[in-house]
């Protein structure tokens, strides 16, 4: 022990520790053994398996949980529904006095929640108290709100029922904050798994929520292994999941839910850039750095583990970055001094050596700080990997922990360019003192939340969620109630899948065969002309729509419509797999451009979509005339249709300047908005129902909204599609922003829906499609939207137009602008 | 001044560097208040922090009613600034616990000379116009010389303030240069009145000058100003004193002054100084604090170091 004069004269820090006594006598009250959380009660479960938790930073045991089994999940799922029934007609503004309760309850209890989740994650007690712990109760305040405002501000929406809730165990308390507090807002029951490493807060959490008078089953809490997390996303009688954790584990769950009508928001992995330029405040984003990849030990989804720094300034950043990280201090979670605690496990510990080391075979400099850690505990320093290039896995993959990798970039264009140079999408930071570059950079980079001279900032009124592979859905924000609501026509899909033959031995054959097509060939003699005449009729056989040219189907195949009694109405190109690239190719091709369609302005879109329904409009009786000839319906109701098709086009002429976004009311002191972005390049499979209006009120909210589109026509009655690209043609629309290619729907969707480039698919054929859409969707985590075959009314406004298909058509951006000179 | 580093000449005005200042106030703010939350220190740890604080202490009194007999009370205090039977019991009996340096208008340095002979502790005087360095500049200049004369070690110098706020940076420099000169041995610690600045970039560029024209120190505030000391101010003149020190190797004090008078605060500034400047900053020779009820607060968390009781301030002997 070192006397008063010799740290006198050092002045070096001492232990600052956080007392654990609370906690331990807390997990002694329940003799460090726990059972299911169920109705408010814990549940023993006899013969169960238990499960040891540890605290990282010392070794320590915790406590034992129990390991869920399927009586378990069955159980939990059964009191979240029986509590539904009563919960869902609860009135918003009693709801929302149960979320303010318990949101008041977590501050009454906020340091034991504080130093468990230290203690179980390993993570500082600075963060868990100053960070997790005030975002949880932050959580429940702000969707308090949102239940008492529900019924009139959301009056066209309706609970969506039972959720399966899975979270990781980077952040144990806040991710079920982000789960749990908007699902019962809204009117939904939860069953929430935490991560294996960290269930104690979520247990402690249990105990806050009922003595906050929550009534029975409306949270319920199972602790497992992944296999109660598969019973939970594959019970029938869950209607929707939302998870956070790996990319990985996010494509089996996006399998596993495929066709059955469950929702489901995946919030997945990341490697998120931070990108510094020349005329930054270089101190303040070496702060940044440090708030983006050395918070939480980096096991953060949207750390900031990419830097990209402007060549000319790097030598002297990478410097003053290493000078920082001599400065941190790395230790026991519960010391209050300490800038790092423990990473989770010592799996997790390996995986992340495992990086570094793969980083210095790649050729990558690896910075460590001569800084002490405690002796024992599964503590790794803070790393900085410079000299790597873009190809290198470091810089590719995400490694979950405390490694920066870093680039350099010589113009705006190519660090935008090297910022989107990845599979993921979740946030990201830039680093400018010009608020032209900045806000340029934010917009451009394609993520869920960009922060400007800032990172890792967050607040429930601002949506979080990822582009691209970083998942989709949004939690927090208003925006963040979608993923926990259906509109109120519409009932849970129970999609009819007996058709399939899905068990492991034929799962492979089955998707082999979906959308299997040969193509067609002549008619068959005798099936006549539907409309002769004294001469014979001028042959008029429409071709593929592709970049705005009329192009005949690569495979010089042709495939004949008939009409009622048989009769042929016409004849279209059967597309194949390269007239689905071509127009895929056409579709990004003008959506990137110098004055690509994303790019132009609403006021610009909404004069095109005008002069489409003029065009339209003046086609009338035609159009209403072979949809007569294709379906046999009177002519009354398909004048009806193309009246309601050229309505429609006026409505999403009306929503491309109106639906940009919102400023948000975070606790910034700053701008944060959200911006509605368009989703990109969307592939589009039309309902056999209206062929015109089932094409118009997708294909017009896709583009309205700035995306452009691959669309697959009714395969029945495709040529009110194909009649619909000469009015195109005439009505100003850029090539490309739309593309038509006519054939088998489920062989088109399949090439579309396998297509890595391809941003989203919107189907409306059968259950058996809707499956395989949403299912094979998991290889590149496209957003999708099935109709899972059941039965739309297009000539529905409230079915057929309006918010439902604006959500579907934008993914929401944050953008964090913070003020002040 | 008992330092150990070499003393800081001055460097030519470097107008590009001065001009290509980013600062970003929302970061700033941000650093400052998670560094708050990031460090702090208990125990023996805690006491050593406490103790090191007194010493950086510029014993300061600077008000119209000063007289000798109240420079003179102040020069015992700070020759003694711990009760000796606290020392004893901290195990520091005998050891040479006092504070930086007295701070005094002019007129009073020559009683504060009288008052600390033999001390060793130096005599700090305000000069320039102080607080609002608006006389002409024959009239600072000779304060400076008359202050040195009558014995201060260390001149406490005002800027002008519309050369930052006009951006006249060579005036301002030229002017600071003329100061270092008065000087001569006495070292110059340059307040930058940042209560009276605009933004937080103007007090980076306003370090930056001010070193380059030979400062040894610089410092907030005269404590006159309606906004003294801050946290954010202070984050931005130790990252100007980093940068300095990494471009020419010369070793800058920092002052921060006005408006700190609890424990609390003083390890706050003590945290800010060891992470972004180094333990070095931690010494009188590079760090003092402009206060005169500090001491106090720090001598009250001391006694309760040792005694485990909270104290009553009117057992602590007054300045």
């Amino acid at each position: 022990m070192s006397t008063l004069l010799d740290l006198f004269k050092t002045m070096e820090y001492g232990p600052a520790p956080e007392s654990p006594a609370a906690v331990n006598a807390w997990l002694e009250e329940h003799g460090r053994k726990f059972g299911q959380f169920i109705n408010n009660e814990w549940g023993t479960s006899k013969g169960a398996k238990y499960y040891s938790s540890f605290n990282p930073s010392t070794g320590e045991l915790l406590a034992e949980t129990a390991q869920a089994e399927k009586k378990d999940v069955d159980a939990a799922v059964a009191a979240a529904r029986t509590a539904f029934e009563s919960w869902s007609k609860t009135p918003g503004v009693a709801r929302a006095r149960y979320l303010y309760a318990i949101a008041r309850n977590i501050q009454k209890h906020h340091r034991l929640l504080a130093v468990l989740e230290s203690m179980d994650n390993g993570k500082p007690i600075r963060e868990s108290r100053d960070v997790d712990v005030p975002l949880l109760a932050r959580h429940f305040y702000y969707y308090a709100g949102w239940a008492q405002l529900m019924e009139t501000e959301l009056r066209d929406y309706q609970p969506v029922g039972v959720i399966g809730q899975i979270i990781p165990w980077n952040f144990p308390l806040m991710m079920l904050a982000w789960k749990i507090a908007p699902a019962i807002a809204m009117g939904n029951t939860v069953v929430l798994k935490p991560a294996s490493y960290t269930r104690l807060s979520a247990l402690l959490f249990a105990e806050v929520v009922a003595e906050a008078g929550l009534p029975p089953g409306v949270v319920n809490i199972i602790t497992g292994s992944g296999m109660a997390g598969e019973m939970i996303v594959t019970h029938p009688d869950v209607d929707k999941i939302a998870f956070t954790g790996s990319t990985e584990i996010g494509r089996t769950l996006r399998q596993l839910t495929a066709g059955t009508g469950k929702k489901i928001s995946l919030e997945l992995g990341g490697k998120s850039p931070v990108v510094v330029f020349e005329d930054a405040d270089l101190d303040a984003a070496v702060e940044g750095v440090v708030d983006a990849i050395w918070f939480n030990q980096g096991q953060v989804c949207c750390a900031g583990s990419r830097l990209i720094v402007q060549e000319n300034i790097a030598p002297r950043f990478i410097q003053k970055l290493k000078t920082r990280m001599s400065h941190l201090r790395v230790g026991d979670s519960l010391d209050k001094a300490i800038d790092m605690g423990a990473i989770v496990d010592k799996s997790q510990w390996e995986a992340v050596d495992h990086w570094v080391k793969t980083g210095e075979k790649e050729g990558g400099e690896v910075f460590q700080p001569d800084i002490p850690l405690p002796a024992k505990g599964l503590f790794y320093k803070p790393t900085l990997i410079t000299g790597l290039d873009p190809a290198a896995s470091t810089v590719q993959e995400e490694i979950f922990g405390p490694v920066l990798v870093s680039l350099t970039f010589r113009t705006p264009g190519e660090a935008i360019e090297l910022a989107n140079n990845t599979r993921y999408g979740l946030g990201g930071s830039v680093w400018s003192d010009n608020i032209n570059l900045a806000l340029d950079a934010a917009s451009k980079i394609k993520a869920g939340a960009m922060w400007v001279n800032c990172h890792n900032v967050f607040d429930a009124a601002a949506g979080f969620g990822g582009y691209r592979e970083s998942g989709f859905g949004r939690e927090g924000g208003r925006e963040g109630l979608f993923e926990y609501v259906r509109p109120k026509w519409m009932e849970r899909p129970q999609p009819d899948l007996s058709g399939m033959r899905l068990d492991a031995a034929n799962v492979s054959a089955e998707k082999k065969a979906w959308g299997e097509h040969t193509p067609p060939g002549p008619a068959r003699p005798g099936a006549g002309r539907a409309n002769g005449g004294s001469l014979p009729p001028i042959d008029r056989t429409p071709k593929m729509y592709i970049g705005g040219k009329q192009v005949r189907p690569d495979g010089a195949y042709t495939t004949t419509i008939l009409g009622v009694k048989g009769k042929v109405v016409g004849q279209v190109g059967d597309g194949n797999r390269k007239d689905i690239r071509d127009a895929v190719e056409a579709a990004h091709a003008v959506i990137v451009a110098k004055q690509g369609w994303a790019m132009r302005h609403g006021y610009n879109r909404s004069q095109i979509l005008y002069f489409i329904a003029e065009n339209l409009d003046a086609r009338n009786s035609e159009f209403a005339k072979r949809i007569v000839a294709m379906t046999g319906r009177a002519q009354k109701s398909a004048q009806a249709e193309v009246d309601a098709a050229v309505e429609r086009l006026f409505t999403y002429a009306a929503w491309a300047d109106k639906y940009g976004g919102v400023v948000q009311e975070t606790t910034l002191r700053g701008i944060t908005v959200a911006v509605n972005e368009p989703v990109g390049v969307i592939g589009i499979a039309c309902p056999d129902e209206y062929p015109l209006l089932g094409f118009v009120s997708l294909m017009a909210p896709a583009i309205a909204r700035g995306n452009t589109v691959v669309m697959i026509p009714s395969q029945r009655f495709p040529l009110s599609a194909t009649d619909f690209y000469q009015v195109l043609d005439t009505s100003d629309v850029p090539g490309g922003v739309v593309n038509i290619v006519t054939g088998d729907r489920d062989h088109l969707t399949k090439t579309l829906v396998q297509h890595e480039d391809v941003d989203a698919v919107w189907y409306f054929g059968s259950a058996e499609g809707s499956y395989w859409v949403e299912y094979e969707s998991a290889a590149n985590m496209k957003r999708t939207w099935v109709g899972y075959g059941l039965p739309r009314d297009w000539m529905d406004r409230e079915q057929g137009e309006g918010h439902e298909f604006l959500h579907e058509a934008t993914q929401v951006k944050n953008i964090w602008a913070p003020t002040g000179e | 001044m008992s330092s150990n580093h070499t003393r800081n000449p001055g460097t030519p005005l470097d107008l590009d560097w001065v001009m290509g200042a980013h600062i970003n106030k929302s970061a700033v703010e941000r650093r400052v208040e998670t560094l708050q939350k990031r460090r702090t220190v208990k125990k023996d740890w805690q006491a050593a922090w406490l103790l090191r604080a007194v010493t950086c202490i510029d014993l300061t009194t600077l008000a119209g009613d000063d007289t000798p007999g109240r420079v003179q009370r102040l020069c015992a205090k700070a020759r003694q600034p711990i009760r000796p039977d606290m020392l004893e019991r901290l195990g520091l009996a005998g050891e040479p616990i006092h504070v930086g340096a007295v701070c005094v208008y002019p007129n009073r340095v020559a009683d504060a000379v009288h008052a600390l002979q033999g001390s060793g502790i130096p005599v700090a005087s305000v000069a320039t116009g102080f607080p609002a360095g608006q006389t002409p500049l024959p009239q600072r200049i000779a304060e400076i010389e008359q202050a040195v004369e009558a014995g201060a070690k260390e001149i406490d110098v005002v800027i002008a303030r519309n050369y930052v706020l006009t951006g006249d940076w060579k005036a301002m420099y030229d002017e600071l240069q003329q100061f270092r000169e008065a000087c001569g041995d006495a070292h110059m610690k340059t307040i930058l009145a940042t209560g009276d600045l605009g933004t937080l970039k103007q007090v980076y560029q306003a370090s930056l000058v001010a070193m380059m024209a030979g400062s040894d120190f610089i410092k907030t505030s005269t404590g006159k100003e309606s906004v003294n000391a801050t946290l954010e101010v202070s984050l931005v003149m130790t990252r100007a004193i980093r940068e300095y020190v990494d471009r020419f190797g010369y070793k800058i004090g920092f002052k921060p002054a006005g408006g700190i008078s609890s424990a609390k605060q003083a390890m706050a500034w003590q945290s800010l100084m060891k992470e972004e400047l180094g333990d070095e900053w931690l010494k009188n020779d590079l760090f003092r604090f402009g206060a005169s009820s500090l001491l106090t607060d720090l001598e009250r968390q001391l006694y309760h170091f040792i005694t485990g009781r909270y104290a009553a301030k009117h057992h602590m002997p007054m300045g």
